[in-house]
């Protein structure tokens, strides 16, 4: 059923399609509104799920690693501040191995406070062992949800997942989306079955202490179960458009790339600009290509080795900065070139934090700005733009 | 013996309680009761942040398998029937 949307009603719907039997989440900017909408359908026994209001983004995850313990499929939702305040049991789910899905609304972290688009509170929970999801439309946002559960349980996986949408840009828009039939989705997506699970006449303890004589098998399973993740999300995708006619691209999704002499790569709803930019510079007979970074953990190293290879030059933009380093997703793009046949120059570009705008023509000054220095042959590392007290003019 | 990753499960489990896991060896002060004193008023119980104080007939016994002698019990007990006494020897 075609209808239209906002990206937090994507979310919801997306849970309430994978049947969600547990929901535990706390209320924040942008984000509520997705909570609200699943109480609401809990409410009116549209889903029949158990709702549990808690106190604060720890409890809400704390309740989702107990019920996904005792074999229930979850869900949950934050931002920002909550998701950070969520990092110690961020850690806990993943090392546990328990495949909760979870929507994360993207804004920045305060002070200065503000509720707008951002990706540091994703981008600071990298380490944590949870599959990220980077979106940029909200039918991409209810058909992640239904491919990460797909994805988080597979046996070889049993990993978290978060899927990122851009605050009030994808949150708080409506867009046409295509909502799946029910049966359709239960055809793809069987119950949740875990192999081991907590069960009342069979207590155990789950996650206990080990010793440094065998800690270090267990965070290579998981490092394993990550490298699985990136072939399985593959493949589920495929199947999900065998079933569904569409897909989202895969880990690294190419636009225009093919013959591009540069590329721009960035994660989230720029990257839907940003193409509308590459055709307008085509029709101008410039080669440029996009390359969004949809998957950023498992990071699509091998897909960015065989972009790099095809081209001169490669502009990252970040939506977020990590001090005293450079912007995440130009660190680890710059990493996987490394070890490729060829190194193209790549500049990082950090732009659009705290919801500033990154607008067609701040996106058309990028792709000048790479050309002139792929030809160059050389580039500065890091530029921030459209900074005012900064040098060069961007608007 | 250190087994390799593949025997392993997903993550630990172990099929003991952590009651088994015995913590009260670091304790350098214990709790003493004066039962005579005591008005079973159960507040050292609720009190203890570690669950080492168990209740008989309503008078506290403190299971030193656990108690860390951090002192709280003593410090709330409004009866002041328990002190805090230096460990020693053994």
């Amino acid at each position: 059923m075609r209808t239209v949307m906002t990206g937090n009603y994507a979310s919801a719907y997306g849970a309430k399609l994978a049947r969600a039997e547990v929901i535990a989440a706390y209320p924040i900017t942008p984000q509520t509104s997705i909570v609200e909408k699943l109480a609401d359908l809990v409410a009116t026994g549209e889903l029949r799920a158990e709702f549990i209001p808690v106190e604060s983004e720890h409890s809400a995850m704390a309740a989702c690693i107990a019920a996904q313990t005792a074999g229930a499929r979850t869900y949950t939702a934050t931002s920002s501040h909550g998701l950070t305040l969520m990092h110690e049991v961020l850690m806990w789910a993943s090392g546990a191995r328990l495949p909760i899905v979870m929507t994360n609304v993207s804004r920045a972290m305060a002070p200065p406070w503000s509720v707008w688009v951002d990706h540091m509170d994703s981008v600071a929970q990298r380490d944590t062992g949870w599959m990220q999801f980077f979106c940029q439309s909200n039918q991409e946002v209810l058909d992640t949800i239904i491919m990460a559960y797909k994805v988080c349980e597979s046996r070889g996986v049993m990993l978290p997942a978060m899927i990122i949408e851009d605050a009030f840009i994808l949150s708080h828009t409506s867009e046409p989306v295509d909502m799946p039939e029910q049966e359709l989705v239960d055809s793809f997506l069987p119950a949740y079955a875990p192999e081991i699970k907590l069960e009342v006449g069979k207590p155990m303890g789950f996650g206990s202490l080990v010793k440094p004589d065998q800690y270090m098998e267990f965070r290579y399973k998981t490092a394993l179960a990550m490298k699985e993740a990136h072939d399985r999300i593959l493949r589920v995708e495929k199947e999900f458009r065998n079933i569904f006619g569409r897909d989202h691209g895969g880990l690294l999704e190419e636009y225009r790339c093919d013959d591009a002499d540069v590329v721009l790569a960035a994660a989230g709803s720029v990257a839907a600009t940003a193409k509308d930019v590459v055709d307008a510079f085509r029709a101008k007979g410039s080669r440029v290509g996009l390359a969004r970074i949809r998957a950023f953990r498992p990071f699509p190293h091998e897909e960015v080795r065989a972009l790099a290879a095809k081209v001169d030059g490669l502009a990252v933009l970040d939506r977020s900065y990590t001090f005293g380093a450079g912007g995440a997703m130009f660190t680890e793009v710059k990493a996987s070139v490394y070890s490729g046949p060829k190194r193209p120059v790549v500049k990082n570009y950090i732009a659009g934090l705290g919801g500033r705008d990154i607008t067609p023509k701040i996106l058309g000054l990028i792709f000048e700005d790479i050309l002139i220095v792929t030809r160059r042959g050389e580039a500065d590392e890091v530029e921030w733009v459209d900074v005012a007290g900064l040098p060069r003019r961007w608007r | 013996m250190t087994k390799s990753y593949e025997e392993l499960p997903l993550t630990p489990i172990s099929n003991t309680p952590s009651t088994m896991n015995i913590t009260g060896l670091w304790r350098v002060i214990r709790p003493v009761v004066d039962v005579s004193k005591c008005k079973k008023c159960t507040i050292c119980w609720k009190f203890c942040p570690d669950a080492a104080i168990r209740l008989e007939d309503g008078v506290p016994i403190v299971e030193l398998r656990y108690c860390k002698g951090c002192g709280i019990c003593a410090n709330e007990c409004p009866a002041k029937c328990i002190v805090m006494v230096k460990e020693v020897g053994e």
